[in-house]
């Protein structure tokens, strides 16, 4: 009927893509990352963790993972749960529940930016309440405290979408009948959520929680907009090196750094939430 | 069993305890979301000295000034233009490089097959805007450094494997009976693509093609790095963070969020489909 | 001791009414079937029943005691789902204990209550594995153990029987009939397959359109239809219905046969009879043969009679040719009259 070459014919071209633009540039960084001046040497790793700001990065990306990604599981299943009882309106609040979603991290950090800055509508509120006499200075590079909560708040509300929308898919595949099997059963509702939705929801909440941890250590413009250079993030220090202190091979160090991070994170979760081949749905 | 008529108000009252928490919750985390944009809107929508002022009123004056300021300032038109053309481009490789490899996935079974799957999913491991690192150098000793098809192409590794995940799974809805149908009444296998199994595909593949768009028109870091003079619009904003007003800000970031909105409204149907197979 | 009394209930979703208004009584240790085609409001009746679905009226009593405010959990219920609902992320010995657990039963009570049950249902060598290692039979043999296990007064079925092939079906569906008697609970069994139906039940509950149309022993329901819907849908073929005319004298012609009938003061009523229940010979119902069917045993005949159509099953040694004049005569004691108007027997 048909050559055996068809299917290959048909993925050449995103292989090939993949290949150049996606492997070959991971070489490629893990390359630079490795040498200088043509020869293989550690230094651009030891400038990188040399440098005074790269603890306090390196500690504010994993501190900033580690507080808003569990929130948002949270709070992501909360959002896939009510949608999924709610019996009118679900299109409406899933759409809601979405907008995010389709929002620039960029335009994440300047919309909480109009709430937190010194003539914004945090302080605002806050002044017609009677709780501050003049505006309080959130984001400045005394307060590394309220920049940082300012972050977890941005990156809280932008970034659960992505977590809701995998969740309420993920539930959408679990079959009505096993929640009324267990309701008949003797189940309560809690029961059910713990015994039912979560184990069956695991291949999901992997996929959600992998492509979270990986997008908060990608954490960059919302950082950026809201604390400027005050608050140091290891993607932030890697655009800085590169641009600011045009060093390319320092760059790729944290480049890499990240990667390793991710990808470790990413074999951890795997693992961790791996569901047996013979117990899926 | 024991005959005791219970009381039949206990339940309803708790069912309707349990409502009316539902509609608290989910109108609480709908105000969550709106806020805030909301409140760029109002910005966006004052007068620059309305939006340095303090304090702030909570509703919009409707004065054009911040807008048309920033519509006028220097370097903005060019940007939007470039952010439209890079995303454009994005879209049509990643459909034009996703939608054969995903109707491959699911229509063959060959050798190889679990590793293309594999190259894919790994895409997913990595924080891909940072390989736009390396490849700023490759752009340059190519001449694609600074252009938006170079962007692109950076931006199409992040569009690419969802437009195979979801093209591959528009093409597996689609029985394969219909296409061994339209074979045996004469067509040949292009035929029956374009015939049959196109139409039936075309408004799944115009919404991923949306959320290519949707995905390059955001991305601000592979853009900030591999762009200087044809900068798109969240690298110009991200660049002039540290000198541009706030009002240059807000009505930025306004332009940013409103085509995302109708974005996501555009999509909004097939968006819980396209990650119910990312789970897979 | 649960006898199940349904009283009033009524469904309506939006505009659409599932169910109108269904009284039915269900006696202690009763096999009740539900019988009826798709979206009659069977389903919906169980599920109201089990307190999956919350009746828009009326009252669901449960050995004396109203349940239909309560969860299913404290109805003293069991069921066994239309795709066995049997979970995928739990071992077969987790899924049968599953209400034993959440009963907080001791361990060694449910350990007990699981291998009994899987012995029953010659599952045992199962118990380590996961539902997506049995085969579909299987899989309806852990969902019933699950619903034996809980030993409750009532088990509800959601056409069990429905996703097994032929033979599988026939074999499972008389295990579940010594099995379900043994347990001595009461049984609410939903189908749409009218042998399953006829072949489990102590009474049967015909539904058309959200209505119990007639609820009987399956020989009642079959021989005598309360209504033209019961004994057009249940047989295969289903019954006769032939227009009949009154005559001066009182009495009915039917396709060019005087019969006496039932005193009504209507002037056309409709004659009923199964095709079984004629036979060919020199007197009866004038009618031409058009198709003939050998089936072995029998012989479908269908003919055209006077006002319709008319299948009667024959001797398979009749020589009928296509074209055939035959006379059908029928069984006196077997001959049915029903409404046009109301479609109620009369």
């Amino acid at each position: 009927m048909h050559g055996k070459a068809l299917p290959y014919l048909l993925l050449m071209p995103a292989t090939l893509f993949l290949c150049v633009f996606f492997l070959y540039p991971f070489a490629l960084v893990a390359f630079e990352a490795f040498t200088r001046d043509g020869g293989f040497t550690l230094d651009n790793f030891r400038t990188m963790a040399g440098n005074w700001k790269f603890p306090v990065a390196f500690w504010n990306t994993i501190l900033l993972a580690a507080i808003v990604v569990p929130i948002q599981l949270v709070m992501a299943l909360l959002m896939a749960t009510v949608v999924s009882r709610l019996e009118t309106g679900r299109g409406a609040a899933l759409y809601i529940f979405a907008i995010p979603l389709g929002i620039s991290d960029l335009a994440a950090g300047l919309i909480w930016l109009a709430i937190f800055d010194q003539s914004g509508f945090l302080n605002t509120l806050l002044s017609n309440l009677g709780l501050v006499d003049r505006p309080v200075m959130f984001l400045g590079y005394q307060s590394k405290l309220t920049i940082f909560v300012a972050v977890v708040l941005a990156e809280i509300w932008r970034a659960t979408a992505i977590m809701m929308v995998i969740l309420v898919a993920g539930m959408g595949l679990i079959p009505r009948e096993y929640h009324e099997a267990a309701e008949v059963f003797g189940a309560s509702p809690w029961k059910r959520f713990v015994k039912i939705t979560l184990p069956l929801l695991r291949p999901s909440l992997q996929t959600a929680i992998i492509l979270r941890v990986i997008l908060a250590f990608e954490v960059f413009a919302v950082v950026a907009a809201l604390g400027g250079t005050n608050l140091p993030v290891l993607m932030g220090e890697t655009y800085n090196w590169q641009f600011s202190l045009q060093d390319r091979n320092v760059a790729a160090a944290f480049a890499l750094l990240i990667l390793a991070i991710s990808v470790g994170l990413t074999l951890f979760f795997l693992r961790v939430l791996r569901v047996p081949k013979e117990a899926r749905i | 069993m024991i005959a005791v008529a219970e009381i039949p108000i206990a339940v309803p009252a708790v069912r309707k305890a349990g409502n009316w928490l539902l509609v608290a919750t989910v109108i609480l985390l709908s105000v969550w979301v709106l806020l805030p944009i909301y409140l760029l809107t109002v910005n966006a929508l004052s007068s620059p000295e309305e939006v340095t002022a303090f304090p702030k009123r909570f509703f919009p004056s409707f004065d054009i000034g911040s807008l048309s300021f920033f519509i006028n300032f220097a370097g903005v038109g060019r940007a939007l233009w470039n952010s439209v053309l890079v995303a454009t481009l994005t879209m049509i490789l990643s459909i034009g490089f996703g939608a054969p490899a995903g109707y491959a996935l699911s229509r063959f079974d060959f050798p190889g097959k679990g590793t293309f799957r594999f190259l894919v999913l790994m895409t997913r491991a990595f924080p891909l805007p940072l390989l736009a690192l390396p490849l700023a150098v490759m752009f340059i000793r190519t001449g694609l450094d600074d252009t938006a098809i170079g962007l692109a192409l950076v931006h199409t590794t992040l569009a690419l494997p969802f437009a195979v995940l979801i093209t591959f799974s528009l093409f597996s809805g689609i029985p394969v009976e219909l296409e061994e149908a339209a074979w045996t009444l004469g067509c040949t296998r292009l035929q029956a693509f374009r015939k049959v199994i196109l139409p039936l595909a075309l408004p799944g593949m115009a919404a991923s093609a949306v959320f290519a768009f949707t995905i390059s028109w955001n991305e601000v870091f592979a853009a900030a790095v591999l762009t200087i003079e044809n900068r798109t619009l969240t690298a110009f904003l991200l660049q002039s963070l540290g000198e541009s007003p706030l009002y240059l800000k807000f009505a930025g970031g306004a332009a940013l969020v409103i085509p995302a909105l109708i974005f996501i409204f555009a999509v909004r149907k097939y968006l819980f489909a396209m990650w119910g197979i990312a789970n897979r | 001791m649960a006898e199940i009394a349904i009283k009033q209930v009524a469904k309506r979703f939006g505009g659409f009414t599932a169910l109108h208004q269904v009284d039915l009584t269900i006696a202690d240790q009763e096999f009740m079937v539900l019988l009826g085609a798709s979206g009659c409001g069977k389903t919906t009746l169980l599920r109201i029943v089990a307190g999956l679905e919350t009746p828009s009226q009326g009252e669901v009593w449960i050995g004396g005691r109203r349940v239909d405010h309560l969860p299913p959990r404290d109805r003293g219920i069991a069921m066994v789902f239309q795709n066995y609902a049997v979970f995928p992320h739990l071992t077969v010995f987790e899924n049968i204990a599953f209400g034993l657990r959440m009963k907080k039963l001791p361990q060694p009570e449910v350990e007990r209550r699981v291998t009994r049950t899987a012995e029953l249902m010659h599952i045992e060598q199962l118990l380590k594995r996961y539902s997506g290692q049995l085969s579909g039979g299987q899989r309806q043999r852990v969902a019933v153990a699950r619903a034996l296990a809980m030993e409750p007064d009532v088990i509800l079925m959601d056409e069990p029987l429905s996703n097994l092939d032929a033979l599988l079906r026939l074999e499972m569906r008389a295990e579940l009939k010594g099995v379900l008697a043994a347990s001595k609970t009461t049984t609410i069994y939903v189908t749409h397959d009218q042998v399953e139906a006829m072949s489990l039940a102590d009474r049967i509950a015909v539904m058309h359109q959200g209505r119990i149309v007639q609820a009987a022993t399956p020989v009642e329901v079959y021989r005598n239809p309360a209504a033209r819907f019961v004994g057009s849908f249940i047989g295969n073929p289903p019954m006769n219905f032939i227009p009949a005319t009154k005559t001066a004298n009182g009495s009915w012609t039917v396709a060019g046969l005087a019969l006496p009938g039932p005193k009504s003061d209507k002037r056309k009523i409709e004659f009923a009879i199964r095709p079984e229940d004629v036979d060919a010979g020199d007197e009866g119902l004038h009618a031409t043969v058009r198709v003939i069917e050998p089936l072995g045993p029998h012989t479908l005949v269908t003919c055209d009679v006077e006002g319709g159509l008319f299948r009667a099953i024959l001797e398979s040694n009749a020589a009928i040719a296509v074209g055939d004049h035959l006379r059908l005569a029928p069984k006196a004691d077997r001959i049915r009259w029903f409404d046009p108007e109301t479609t109620n027997a009369l």
